[in-house]
């Protein structure tokens, strides 16, 4: 029982991290149409941005609000550069376009931060608790708790606020959110933006745990990736739901099979999602009133 | 006054409107009635800027708003209530109508309440459901909320993609009651097109009959609904 709370708290916290980035995924992709490949390079230029400045001798609770407007302000500038001129091109051109940008970022990384990996001092000294006979370390208690800020935030803004009210509009409609005088293009930069910080903050949070390099984003740009679909690539709750299974399902296989097996088995649940329920696992079926 | 000059538009490579010329006045209902596929969509879409004309002008009180983007006609005073409704189903009947005003949200807040409020006078069955998803009202209920959430941005002129479609005669009359409403009540100009031309015609002052792409003939109501062509191919009346 103490080793399955363990592991449960384990896959919350990096499934919560997925979700971020699942997040990203699902708002860029909405407003724009645009599967965005790049997404996982902000996480490996928010993680390794936030090293450089914790080096610089900035605190980390400093270091760590930059790292993140630093990348969505390199995530603003991908849209007017790179988007934005393209916007008339098919969806596979934009696609294509955005792993172009992938791999160009990847290439800055390579050449600012070289191929060492970076480590980013612990949020918090690192001592282990014991809850409920788990023991846990409190790093990942505090990653999971900012966390879940960070989701409330965002349902928050999603939900509540006129803004994200006219980005839900433009996500579920683009030509009837510009009759209504939305400027569609300008959501396209938002959606880009938050999408940015969000990849960031998903590689502020990792950091610490697993070492950052400037390759780190293939790989959890594909978890985000997986945990998206997982969820229905249109719905923001179920991109969350995706991201948190899919980092619970990492955790027991890893804990109770064997991490060897753990992204095996990851990827062929996907397999079997994409099988049965190529709608996401926590989508309702939906029809349209006539 | 609204008028439109020797307007084209094509959609990819095919050419859909021909050299158009119409005008509407200041309170005035005009419908414009065709078959399907004789180009009323895409007339409409073309003038709220979601296709950008290759040739013509469009004038609404002296303003030149043809080839401006659609977000920015909005702004200009021309609403389109598109064909299907297209409410947001996700939001709330209140963030749908707020969305109407978009331009306006930051900057006029206590405006906002007021056309809300007025909305709600308007459509009284839109109340009941206020904060409820939009995606859950019923066709006709959809369509007022279409309707309302355009009037929300102070429309100089409405259009209108066939309101009437899939709705019963009871709403429809309701609805074309409305627009009556606005026109004599606000002063709107109205553009309304139709497949339910016995409808269209009622409440229009004039209309416009399109054919692949051109108006074969325009007229007041009495005038187009008394004509034996029209009688036959749209009302359904044998002549003769």
């Amino acid at each position: 029982m103490d080793l399955f709370l363990q592991y449960l708290i384990t896959g919350l916290t990096v499934g919560s991290i997925y979700a971020l980035l699942a997040v990203g995924f699902v708002t860029i992709y909405n407003v724009t149409g645009v599967l965005n490949l790049a997404q996982g390079e902000f996480a490996m230029i928010g993680a390794l941005s936030c090293v450089t400045l914790v080096n610089l001798g900035i605190p980390i609770f400093g270091a760590i609000p930059l790292a993140i407007l630093i990348t969505a302000i390199i995530g603003l500038a991908v849209e007017r550069l790179a988007i934005n001129p393209a916007r008339k091109a098919t969806p596979i051109v934009l696609v294509v376009i955005t792993l172009g940008v992938s791999i160009f970022l990847k290439g800055m990384g390579l050449i600012i931060w070289g191929t060492s990996p970076k480590s980013l001092p612990p949020l918090v000294e690192s001592k282990s608790i014991e809850f409920m006979g788990a023991v846990v370390n409190s790093q990942s208690l505090w990653i999971l708790v900012v966390l879940i800020a960070h989701l409330v935030v965002l349902y928050w803004f999603f939900e509540k606020t006129f803004l994200g009210s006219a980005l839900r509009a433009s996500e579920k409609n683009p030509r009837a959110a510009s009759l209504m005088g939305i400027n569609t293009s300008t959501m396209s930069m938002i959606a880009f933006t938050i999408a940015a910080g969000l990849g960031a903050i998903a590689g502020v949070m990792i950091a610490p745990l697993t070492d950052a390099t400037y390759e780190m984003g293939f790989f959890i740009g594909i978890k985000g990736f997986v945990a998206m679909i997982f969820g229905g690539m249109h719905s923001i709750p179920g991109a969350v739901a995706g991201g948190l299974l899919l980092g619970v399902i990492e955790a027991f296989s890893g804990g109770y099979i064997s991490t060897y097996y753990s992204d095996a088995l990851a990827f062929g649940f996907l397999l079997l999602v994409l099988f049965f329920r190529p709608q996401g696992l926590f989508t309702k079926a939906t029809g349209e009133r006539v | 006054m609204f008028k439109v000059e020797s307007l084209s538009s094509r959609i990819g490579k095919i050419q859909i409107l021909h050299s158009l010329d119409f005008h509407v006045d200041k309170g005035e209902i005009v419908s414009i009635i065709g078959a399907n596929g004789a180009g009323k969509s895409t007339l409409l879409n073309t003038l709220a800027g979601i296709y950008t004309p290759v040739e013509g002008k469009v004038t609404l009180q002296d303003d030149l708003i043809s080839g401006l983007p659609a977000h920015k006609i909005v702004g200009k005073g021309l609403c389109l209530v598109p064909e299907g409704r297209q409410i947001f189903p996700g939001h709330t009947v209140k963030e749908n109508l707020t969305l109407g005003i978009y331009s306006k949200y930051y900057k006029d807040r206590k405006h906002v309440e007021e056309n809300l409020e007025r909305m709600l006078e308007l459509f009284p069955g839109l109340k009941k459901h206020y904060h409820r998803i939009g995606g859950n009202l019923s066709g006709g209920e959809q369509q007022m909320l279409a309707i309302g959430r355009a009037l929300m941005s102070d429309p100089k002129i409405i259009l209108l993609d066939e309101p009437s479609m899939g709705l019963a005669p009871k709403i429809v009359n309701e609805i074309l009651e409305i627009l009556v409403r606005i026109k004599e009540e606000m002063g709107t100009m109205v553009i309304l097109v139709e497949q339910n031309v016995k409808a269209a015609l009622k409440v229009a002052d004039r209309a416009y009959v399109m054919d692949q792409g051109k108006f074969i003939m325009n007229g007041t109501n009495e005038e187009i609904s008394s004509n034996p062509e029209v009688k036959s191919a749209y009302l359904g009346i044998k002549v003769g």
